[in-house]
């Protein structure tokens, strides 16, 4: 069986170190704060301005001036700091955020994500997705494995890129995958996946290491 | 010398030229200078370049001016939640021009401290990099991206004394303060004025320097995009 949206977002949470500085992408990234493993502490970034993110406020609580990178009504911790932009990207480009979790519709085998944009279509823009995948330490796909039954793990990418070689680990509903500067390398099968599933369902190469 | 103007017209007066670049501060809607947006709108001035990380959404923020088709030209990380966005620039009546919302906070921070351009990771590889210098540091490559100024600034603080020293409050500072830097004029909206020495000089975010006009005012709409709670008891 493939893995739910919750799976994927417990397994990209099971990737989090105590201490760690982290910044999640809107869709499925954002789930992975629900599955931050019981004994450790990790610090979430939003790149409009703060660290420390808490959770979503009771009703009543909203604050205007309060909000996350997807503009949702957020709320404060007692270690939360705010910041302008501009040093909120330079945390971000200074490579002092260890990982960042984000969405895409490509990856291909080499690291390069496409996320952003498809000609043709109107464009919403990047927003800090280029600057994330630049400088943050670890990149970590969370999406799934297709869409419209087109497998979005590529040998190339076909869409305008949002970075080149910069994706360390996919996880789709089907498995993992690990990229380095050898390729990409499938690690582990969702419950019940087959490896020729994945074959069938995955254009990139990869070879195959599931302990 | 006075900095304090009784209501947003008047801060604006004499600033506002067609044709001239505007930075305007906020991150989606919050922090954003609304009443200062609504006063360039009544002003009629047009063919602007407004550089701003988001184009607002309909009849809200910057949507405000392209309602009345004002901009000519974004500047922007992220445009959406904007169907008249779209419209106006898929029948070619506005020009849009996107930057990294890094590249875009940086490029601004360095038209602010006299820095005319700079190498960054962000983009290399990418469409963003097409048409740039690119250059190799220390075996990695880097594109080159130039600063922004502008001709006017506006932005949103909630706290200012007379000289003009600005607090921001939580998200809302986000673009507003490195925004102050770069524009030859920076009007200020704030959501309180207070009396010399009652902001610690420890806290300033944006020193007096930076901000030439302020206007109080007393109310703001200060709406929410996307409003989410959680259920007591959780």
């Amino acid at each position: 069986m493939a893995w739910s949206r919750d799976d994927m977002a417990r397994r990209a949470a099971a990737e989090l170190q105590d201490g760690f500085y982290v910044n999640l992408g809107i869709g499925i990234p954002t789930l992975v704060s629900n599955f931050i493993p019981p004994g450790i502490t990790v610090q979430l970034q939003s790149e409009n301005g703060m660290l420390g993110m808490g959770p979503f406020p009771f009703e009543g609580e909203e604050d205007p001036d309060l909000i996350n990178a997807g503009k949702q009504t957020i709320t404060e911790l007692p270690t939360t700091s705010y910041f302008d932009s501009a040093q909120s990207f330079g945390m971000i480009r200074g490579g002092h955020i260890d990982v960042s979790i984000l969405g895409a519709m490509q990856v291909a085998q080499n690291g390069d994500l496409a996320n952003w944009m498809i000609p043709g279509r109107m464009v919403k823009g990047m927003g800090g997705a280029m600057d994330l995948v630049a400088g943050v330490k670890r990149v970590v796909v969370l999406m799934e494995h297709t869409a419209r039954n087109e497998p979005k793990l590529l040998r190339e990418c076909t869409l305008p890129l949002t970075g080149k070689g910069v994706v360390d680990m996919v996880i789709t509903d089907l498995g993992v995958f690990e990229i380095d500067r050898a390729g990409m390398t499938l690690t582990e099968l969702a419950p019940d996946v087959s490896l020729d599933e994945i074959r069938q369902k995955t254009e990139a190469s990869f070879i195959v290491r599931v302990e | 010398m006075n900095k304090i103007y009784p209501d947003a017209h008047a801060a604006l007066a004499g600033l506002l030229r067609d044709g001239i670049t505007i930075m305007s501060g906020g991150f989606g809607l919050c922090g954003i200078p609304e009443l200062l947006i609504a006063a360039i709108r009544d002003s009629g001035v047009r063919g602007l370049t407004v550089i701003s990380n988001n184009a607002g959404i309909d009849a809200a923020g910057l949507g405000l001016l392209l309602e009345t088709r004002q901009i000519r030209k974004m500047v922007s990380s992220y445009v959406g939640e904007n169907k008249l966005f779209a419209d106006l620039y898929l029948s070619g009546a506005l020009e849009l021009e996107f930057n990294p919302q890094g590249t875009l906070a940086e490029r601004i921070r360095a038209g602010g401290a006299g820095i005319p351009a700079f190498f960054t990771k962000t983009g290399v590889g990418t469409l963003i990099a097409e048409g740039k210098e690119v250059r190799e540091f220390d075996g990695e490559n880097y594109v080159m991206e130039k600063g922004l100024v502008a001709d006017l600034s506006v932005i949103h603080a909630w706290k200012a004394d007379r000289e003009g020293n600005l607090v921001y409050r939580k998200t809302a500072r986000n673009f507003n303060p490195v925004m102050a830097t770069a524009g030859r004029i920076t009007v200020a909206e704030v959501e309180h004025l207070v009396e010399p020495g009652a902001l610690d000089p420890d806290h300033i975010h944006t020193p007096g320097i930076f901000v030439q006009r302020i206007v109080r005012a007393a109310t703001f709409e200060k709406p929410i995009e996307q409003r989410t709670v959680r259920k007591r008891g959780n």
